[in-house]
């Protein structure tokens, strides 16, 4: 809403909040896309075998949640303010920040 | 005793353990021990309701139908709680910021409480939910009849209405669970302790049952990790055939589903406690859905080659460790299902009731009883049997559409049709927490859209043709347009009716959303929820928007303590009432207060029924110009509001800095003027007594001699002449300082100006010697001549009687610089006092003891000619003693007159 809010520069903690934020929000989109690969295999020869395709999916599973709890762990609460500023971009008429 | 009656025992001893923990739980919550009740854990594993019976026991029989595409189910809602930081959290901010009590009442809060959308919302969600209830009793009786089966062989299947039977019983003992639970309180916010606890227990119990059952079927039957790999690999699950379409559209029907199913929106963001639980459900939430479908494969590809063709493979799950006659594993599987199918239906029935309570039945309460509602009835007991009658309702609904379709395949179906159902909702619902210009219109359009296509395209066709719609219809399309067939509208022939409903209705849904809400303008209500929705991390508690003022509190303290209670709405009042610093129970109805109230009340009964309650005794204004300005530039107001009292504070500073100055001056000319008064009666005074004093001795003494008589009327006549004095001196100096006097301009030398003055002082004595430049005096002058010689005559008599040397000595130096006259007058005398200097032109100003009898007066009266000539009158420092400058313009410019 208010341009001055965001400030340009950042102290090293709240910059890596941030980043760390962008990482949340990049982590299910990662997932989606890791998730579809299995997808890729049929076009080679006689398809691809479930159990391979069953192993890739639980271990990337596993990966996501020690992922998402280490960085779920560092994103401690009351920090909407930065994680709204950091949005910058005005959505709708009002702007909203995410 | 058989397996089937030890079975029936151990059901009702784990209901009545059910009941225990629930009623435990709400007693600790009762009694303040809440922190356990509530942790992280207790709301991750709530979350888990989002596995049903039909994941459960499905999931299997899934993955022995298509393969690895079970997991979809599961990966959708994974992403969504990785993601949290996306959607949930605004989810859940927005719910507490705005105590909201069901997903109807999030999106009729967001488009201006509006009920119609609440309404359409609920009805949706019913369709959507009813056979999902039925699909869970469904499988606690498929399950009871397995067990039946394997129990007693000679039976190959329970007879029809044995199954109807159990239905009955689950459904009947599910409904008083749930009420005796679940209705508890009326204010949704206020968390049903009990029930939760339950559906954590349950979510414990079905994770266990299945990774028990899972290690099983591996270790047991298959013989170790490497052989059940081996097992997959030969079954005709092998190959990993799956389609792209099915596989990315099922993943995000899921996570579209988590979000906007009734009852995951109960659990996820109604019961949350705090919104720091999400942090723990984001990675621990996944890590309970991969567990669940770990051993799903595995005990689809045991079952697939152990157990003889045409066995239901929705039920390996249980099937396998009876035909192995592990009856103890057996039952834990039956209590892992019957613990997913009851946790759903409880928690589906809540919502459910919320909803249908605060959307339907009392906004058709409020209608028909009128204002009078406010005045009389009780609205807290007509809320919470309204909502008691809901569950009844919908569970009663759910055995209905148990009996009609008579638990046929396609039930089973019925889980992704409801998923495709309530997706509806998510246009509405993400556009609303994300987009400001999303419009009650828009909203309304998409869902009615939305909702049309799904029940055109996939709902209704599921019941199979020549129930609802005809064969004909199926083939060829309404009226033989091939183009509006239900499984292949516009022409979109041969893909997956799931795939196919999901992509038309969503498409058509979002589009006439978007539409809608680009051409419609939104009523100020909405804008202000929107900006409060979209914007919830900026400000979570803005400014509402009553304008109070018609209404009465103490109405709306009776109205309150209808819903809440009396306690309740009593101790909320008078909480008010303290903030407002008024005693006693009613506030002002303040906008500020009719805001705190409605959200205390939506709490109860939704937004748009508390909305329409208060505005009943409010009288419908609702949201004023300012309110809207408030939100839309509340920014730009404070500034311009500082910036006006800065403005104001500067000039209040100016005003008050004159103010002080003026009042100093006039303090000071206070005291001059009590100062000159008294020293004019101390001067008309003292010649005074003395004329009276001797008048008075000529009058009563006769024997005077002439001598005396003479001397006497001498004094008399001096005196007279000192008074006549000072009075012309004061009738001088007020005329000149009034500036009333005339000039009169002659021409002369000044050498015969200060001859003239020097006579009239009394000459040059023995005693006095003057020393002039007459030379330097030969200057001609043009100005008033008498006036100056005035100030001359004074100061030369200064220094003759002032002066205390011997001979006294006056300088009297001429000079002409720069067309000005300069004169100084400077005698030999004792000089004087420094810190008298800037006194001794001031009236009445006199240094020590007066010897010859001067009123103060002369250097003030020189002072003010000089002014009127356009000249000055200074002293003179730092001479041999005392010295006055006379300082006048040449060329004779006079001061203004």
């Amino acid at each position: 809403m208010s341009p001055e809010r965001v400030s340009v520069f950042l102290a090293r903690r709240s910059y890596r909040r941030r980043r760390l934020a962008d990482a949340a929000r990049l982590l299910p989109l990662a997932g989606g896309v890791l998730f579809c690969v299995p997808l890729l295999w049929q076009g080679a020869g006689g398809g691809a075998r479930t159990v391979a395709a069953m192993i890739y999916v639980f271990v990337l599973w596993a990966v996501l949640v020690v992922v998402s709890g280490l960085v779920s762990r560092h994103l401690r609460g009351g920090e909407d303010e930065a994680g709204g500023a950091d949005g910058g971009g005005a959505k709708g008429d009002g702007g909203g920040m995410e | 005793m058989t397996v089937l009656n030890i079975l029936v025992l151990v059901c009702l001893l784990y209901v009545v353990l059910l009941f225990g923990v629930a009623f435990g739980a709400d007693r600790a919550a009762r009694q303040g021990r809440v922190r356990w009740l509530r942790s992280p854990v207790v709301y991750t594993l709530s979350l888990s309701i989002y596995c049903t019976a039909w994941t459960f026991y499905g999931a299997v029989g899934f993955a022995a139908r298509s393969g690895l595409e079970f997991v979809t189910i599961y990966l959708g809602p994974t992403l969504v709680m990785i993601g949290w930081w996306w959607t949930v959290r605004r989810l859940v901010r927005v719910g507490r910021s705005q105590r909201i009590t069901s997903i109807a009442d999030l999106i009729s809060s967001r488009y201006g409480k509006s009920n119609l959308l609440a309404v359409l919302v609920t009805v949706l969600a019913v369709v959507g939910t009813t056979p999902y209830i039925a699909l869970q009793l469904q499988s606690v009786t498929l399950s009871f009849a397995a067990f039946a089966a394997f129990a007693e062989p000679g039976v190959p299947t329970a007879p029809l209405s044995d199954m109807q039977s159990t239905a009955l019983w689950v459904a009947a003992g599910l409904a008083v669970f749930t009420i005796l639970f679940g209705t508890r309180n009326l204010d949704a916010n206020e968390r049903h302790h009990g029930v939760v606890m339950a559906i954590a227990m349950e979510a414990v119990v079905k994770l266990c049952a299945l990774l028990a059952v899972g290690v099983f079927v591996v270790w047991g039957l298959a013989g170790g990790v490497g052989a059940t790999l081996d097992r997959i690999e030969t079954s005709e699950i092998a190959r990993f055939d799956v389609s792209a379409g099915r596989w990315v559209g099922l993943t995000m029907l899921s996570a579209m589903a988590f979000l906007c199913l009734p009852r995951m929106f109960q659990v996820m963001v109604v019961e949350n406690e705090d919104e720091d639980h999400l942090r723990t459900a984001a990675w621990a939430f996944p890590g309970y859905l991969m567990l669940m479908s770990l051993f799903v494969l595995p005990i689809a590809a045991v079952g697939l080659d152990v157990m003889p063709a045409g066995t239901n493979p929705d039920l390996f799950v249980l099937t396998l460790p009876l035909m192995d006659g592990r009856d103890g594993l057996a039952i834990l599987s039956f209590l892992g299902g019957f613990s997913s199918a009851t946790s759903m239906v409880i928690v589906a029935a809540i919502a459910l009731s919320t909803m249908v309570s605060n959307h339907v039945v009392m906004p058709i309460w409020l209608h028909y009883s009128g204002g009078a509602a406010m005045v009389s009835g009780d609205v807290r007991n007509v809320a919470l049997t309204a909502r008691r009658i809901s569950i009844v309702g919908v569970l009663f609904l759910g055995y209905v559409y148990f009996r009609i379709s008579g638990g046929g395949t396609a039930l089973a179906a019925m889980g992704l049709i409801a998923f495709v159902g309530v997706a509806q909702f998510l246009p509405a619902l993400m556009g609303g927490l994300f987009w400001r210009g999303a419009t009650r219109t828009g909203a309304l359009a998409g869902l009615c859209t939305g909702a049309a296509v799904w029940l055109y395209c996939l709902f209704l066709p599921s019941f199979g043709p020549a129930v609802f719609m005809s064969e004909t219809l199926h083939e060829a399309g309404p009226w033989g347009i091939g183009w509006l067939r239900p499984y292949a509208l516009f022409g979109a022939e041969g893909m997956d009716p799931v795939l196919h409903a999901l992509m038309w209705s969503l498409l058509l849904n979002v589009g006439s959303f978007l539409l809608g809400s680009l051409l419609s303008f939104p009523q100020p209500l909405e804008r202000l929820q929107g900006a409060q929705f979209v914007n919830v991390f900026d400000h979570s508690d803005t400014p509402g928007g009553w304008s109070g003022g018609m209404a009465q509190s103490e109405d709306l303290l009776i109205m309150a303590q209808r819903i809440m209670g009396a306690r309740e709405a009593q101790a909320l009042f008078s909480a008010a009432a303290g903030r407002q610093g008024v005693a006693g129970y009613l506030p002002e109805p303040s906008p500020d207060f009719l805001q705190e109230l409605e959200r205390a009340l939506a709490g109860s009964v939704g937004a748009a029924t508390a909305h329409a309650m208060i505005a009943q005794i409010v009288g419908g204004a609702a949201v004023s110009v300012r309110d809207l300005m408030a939100v839309a530039d509340e920014t730009a107001q404070i500034m311009e509001y500082s910036s006006q009292l800065e403005a104001k504070s500067q000039e209040l500073a100016r005003t008050a800095r004159q103010l002080r100055q003026a009042n100093e001056k006039l303090t000071q000319i206070s005291v001059q003027k009590d100062g000159f008064l008294s020293q004019i009666s101390h001067e008309l005074r003292t010649p005074m007594t003395s004329i009276r004093a001797f008048s008075e001795i000529l009058r009563d003494t006769d024997d005077l001699s002439a001598e005396d008589k003479h001397k006497y009327a001498a004094i008399i006549h001096d005196e007279t002449v000192r008074l006549t004095r000072l009075l012309d001196d004061l009738l001088d100096l007020s005329v000149l300082e009034n500036g009333q006097v005339d000039l009169n301009v002659q021409s002369g030398t000044l050498e015969a100006l200060i001859d003239r003055a020097v006579r009239a002082a009394g000459g040059e004595t023995e005693h006095f010697i003057i020393h002039r430049d007459r030379e330097a005096e030969r200057v001609d002058l043009s100005t008033d001549l008498d006036r100056l010689a005035q100030v001359f005559i004074n100061l030369v008599s200064n220094a003759r009687k002032y002066c205390d040397a011997d001979p006294a000595v006056l300088s009297i130096r001429t000079a002409v610089a720069e067309d000005q006259l300069v004169v100084d007058f400077v005698d030999n005398g004792g000089g004087i006092p420094t810190e008298m200097q800037a006194m001794i032109f001031e009236k009445f100003s006199r240094i020590g003891e007066t010897k010859a009898g001067g009123a103060g007066l002369g250097l003030a009266i020189c002072r003010e000619i000089m002014a009127r000539l356009g000249g000055y009158v200074s002293y003179l420092p730092g001479q041999t003693g005392p010295a006055f400058r006379v300082s006048l313009p040449l060329s004779g410019r006079m001061a203004a007159q």
